[in-house]
């Protein structure tokens, strides 16, 4: 059987993230928690049922990805491990990559790095902001 | 040489789909000792039993196999069926082709050729089989209760009524648990403690039953009809029969300022105490751990204040062994602990409380004198919102997989009671889904709804936020409107998880009753056996279990009762057969089966050995076959291979070995 390209799609998002979007129980505690929820066309909580639903196009279109914060409130107080924000996360990556628009070389993030600062947080930060 | 009669089981097609039972039959024709072989769609039904009683007469059968479901299914179906029809019943062996192989494989081939493995294991054991006969112990006709909530106080009752003897231990100072704190009871409203003291009273006052408060089972031994437990009765520090209940001991104490662990911690009470007005008994107990005067030796107001003279600082705990039949495990719930979700501020405001306390803030008794009041400033509050499945559906680290249960009823139920009492209050209940099976329990709801106007919004809260002023500002997110919402609120009330009492790691250790992963203890079978162990003589009642409400647990200790009362009423209990034994030739006396044996079932003795070439006085081992239940421990610990379990002899365990790895 042949993934579609939505599918494919859908898949990579699930393996950039590694998070589960079908452990979502909808119960909207990501979009109750968003500080961006009012900028976002697509809220938090629907971001998941995107995904079930191999509906990638419409992410990727999406104002929200780049109104996201990448505050992570969201991931920290999912009850069921979902973790939206990752999720967000690497649909902006799957847009970034389309775009081939690696702007930081591999090598040079070492010495950007902080201890105290979670480094999902800084690769978040550098692909929103390089635009 | 055995004559062993095969006896293949489609059962229907949930094996004959996956295995091909008539290759079966075929290919375990020509193992060692089968003079017979046959399938039949079902063997379990009367036709299939008949097939076998006939093959036992017919073909002077000495050993069966049959191929089927699990032997915990119908290894007592079959081996009644070859008793009747004259033969041994231990001479029959299940081989398990259904949960062993046909349901977890898919390829035919396989699932085929593995089912000849175990019917071939399953041959080679009953080649070594030899007919054992069961024994008899005798049942104590007296029930152990753990625990003094409404599950056990119902069991108690239903089995005393039977005209057997029940004691109840229960670890705080009375009787009542969980249902004692509770204000008002869905779906009917009746207050609580009013429903509940007369079966306390009832407790209290049976002839057939004992209640052992401030007392916790310490040690278990023994078996199925025939337990023996150490029960640790606590120092109460009062006289039991002295105390007469006056309560000038509680009002003179100086010592104020404890913790009430009974209203939730939300005041304080003495430290000498009674834990509410209704105890049972009425007798208080002295709180040791806050006492002046076993902190400083200075003090002994309330000893000087008893005119009957019942305080007794002197008093020691006491252990005392009793002997019972059978054990039920009623030990409850407690609610989880919030600190890891401080996005609620559970810890850092005093108005967001959880339903429990809530509870104890609506009644009467409670800290508030049943007065809906904020705890930071004792103000009235006009708004409240409620949060459901607070640690309840999770499947992060912070909380519990499973579904509380109760949760949807007792929030509708504050709801509509806080709605009826104070109109002035708003009440918004955040909800992921609102679950009410259960008879009248919609409509319960609805009622909420409808004539109550309660606010319910499908969604979850986000954030909670103490505000300088002392409101909370409250953020959450409605999903129907696709709206964050933020508001403010004057109290929020989490309901928070239930979760099992956490003695029950300790009590299931000692009872050797098995446990979930979330600490609820398991049922022999899920759907058929709900209120009994795995293990024999130990009976299930209330949250134990698993979540549950009032009435649910009522039944179940119903049920929990009647089991007891069908194993009591037996004057005798079969045993099991496969009990060690010792072959003397080759034991070397050195104690290692006496140390591993849980039941206590082995002592030494000196007995004269007599064989080949031998005949002296050695230390040997005895096993008690009435105490020995067959664990096999003794038989894996021996050095010298003396011990063995009969049925499951070393030989006829190696045999199948040898038999799979032909």
């Amino acid at each position: 059987m042949s993934l579609t390209m939505a599918e494919k799609q859908a898949e990579q998002i699930r393996q950039i993230s590694g998070s589960d979007p079908y452990k979502c129980m909808k119960c909207g505690k990501c979009s109750a928690s968003c500080p961006s929820f009012n900028e976002m066309d697509i809220k938090p909580h629907q971001f998941v049922s995107y995904v079930v639903n191999d509906n990638i196009e419409a992410l990727a279109e999406s104002k929200s990805l780049w109104k996201c914060l990448g505050c992570f409130a969201c991931v920290e107080r999912c009850p069921r491990d979902v973790q939206p924000g990752r999720v967000v996360d690497a649909a902006r990556q799957l847009v970034e990559r389309q775009r081939g628009g690696d702007h930081l070389h591999a090598e040079d993030i070492p010495a950007l790095l902080d201890d105290d600062v979670p480094q999902q947080l800084l690769v978040s930060a550098f692909r929103r902001y390089r635009r | 040489m055995q004559r062993i009669g095969v006896f293949v089981c489609h059962c229907g097609t949930n094996i004959a789909a996956t295995v091909d039972v008539k290759k079966v039959v075929e290919l375990v024709r020509f193992e060692p000792g089968v003079v017979h072989a046959e399938d039949y769609p079902y063997m379990c039904s009367e036709v299939g039993q008949q097939k076998i009683a006939e093959a036992i007469k017919e073909k002077q059968l000495t050993g069966v196999v049959v191929c089927s479901c699990s032997p915990r299914m119908h290894e007592a179906t079959f081996r009644n069926c070859a008793e009747k029809a004259g033969l041994n019943p231990y001479m029959v062996e299940v081989a398990n082709i259904r949960e062993h192989c046909s349901w977890i494989h898919k390829d035919m081939e396989e699932a085929t050729k593995k089912a000849v493995i175990l019917a071939r294991a399953a041959i080679a054991k009953v080649n070594l089989n030899t007919p054992l006969q069961a024994g008899e112990s005798p049942v104590v006709k007296r029930a152990l209760v753990i625990g003094g909530g409404i599950a056990g106080i119902q069991t108690a009752i239903d089995i005393a009524e039977a005209g057997y003897k029940v004691d109840i231990v229960e670890k705080t100072p009375s009787i009542g648990g969980r249902m004692s704190q509770l204000d008002k009871t869905f779906p009917t409203l009746d207050c609580s403690s009013c429903i509940l003291t007369p079966k306390m009273v009832e407790v209290s006052t049976h002839p057939n039953i004992t209640i052992h408060t401030y007392s916790e089972v310490d040690k278990v031994s023994g078996f199925v009809g025939n337990f023996t437990v150490d029960i640790k009765k606590k120092a109460r520090s009062v006289d039991l029969d002295k105390c007469t209940g006056c309560g000038v001991c509680q009002q003179k104490c100086p010592m104020k300022k404890v913790p009430n662990e009974f209203n939730r911690e939300l005041n304080t009470r003495s430290a000498i105490y009674t834990p509410f007005a209704q105890a049972v008994p009425n007798v208080p107990v002295i709180d040791r751990e806050h006492c002046l005067m076993f902190k400083t030796g200075k003090c002994g107001v309330c000893s000087k204040v008893c005119q009957a003279g019942a305080v007794d600082y002197e008093q020691q705990d006491e252990i005392i062994t009793e002997k019972y039949g059978a054990i039920v495990v009623a030990t409850g719930f407690d609610i989880i602990k919030l600190d890891k979700y401080d996005e609620y501020a559970y810890s850092q405001s005093p108005d967001v409380i959880t339903s429990l306390e809530l509870e104890r803030i609506m009644n009467a008794a409670g800290p508030t004198n049943g007065h809906l009041e904020r705890m930071s400033d004792h103000k009235p509050p006009k708004n409240m919102v409620f949060i459901q499945c607070v640690g309840s559906r999770c499947a992060d680290h912070r909380g519990k997989s499973y579904c509380s249960k109760i949760c949807c009823m007792y929030t509708a139920k504050h709801a509509m009671l806080i709605r009826d009492k104070y109109p002035d209050v708003n009440v918004t209940v955040f909800y992921i889904d609102v679950r009410t099976p259960g008879k009248n329990f919609d409509e319960f709801y609805r009622r909420a709804v409808e004539q109550y106007h309660v606010n319910y919004i499908k969604g979850q809260v986000g954030k909670v936020a103490p505000q300088p002023d002392g409101s909370l500002l409250v953020q959450g997110v409605d999903l129907i409107d696709n709206k964050q919402i933020v508001m403010n609120a004057d109290m929020v009330v989490l309901a928070a998880a239930i979760e099992p009492n956490p003695d029950i790691r300790k009590i299931a250790t000692m009872l050797t009753a098995s446990i979930d992963t979330n600490n609820f203890l398991t049922e022999a079978h899920a759907k058929l056996r709900p209120v009994e162990s795995p293990t024999a003589g130990i009976f299930l009642s209330g949250v134990t279990q698993g979540p549950k409400d009032i009435p649910e647990t009522v039944s179940q200790a119903g049920a929990a009762a009647v089991k007891v009362i069908g194993l009591l009423a037996k004057d005798k209990l079969k045993t099991n057969p496969c009990t060690a034994k010792c072959d003397v030739m080759m034991c070397n006396g050195c104690s290692t089966c006496a140390n591993v044996c849980p039941y206590g079932a082995i002592t030494y003795e000196d007995q004269e050995v007599r064989g080949p070439g031998v005949r002296e006085v050695r230390r040997v081992a005895q096993v008690n076959v009435a105490l020995c239940q067959g664990c096999g421990a003794c038989t894996g610990a021996c050095p010298s291979g003396a011990m063995d379990l009969q049925g499951f002899s070393n030989r006829q365990l190696i045999s199948e070995v040898d038999a799979i790895c032909r």
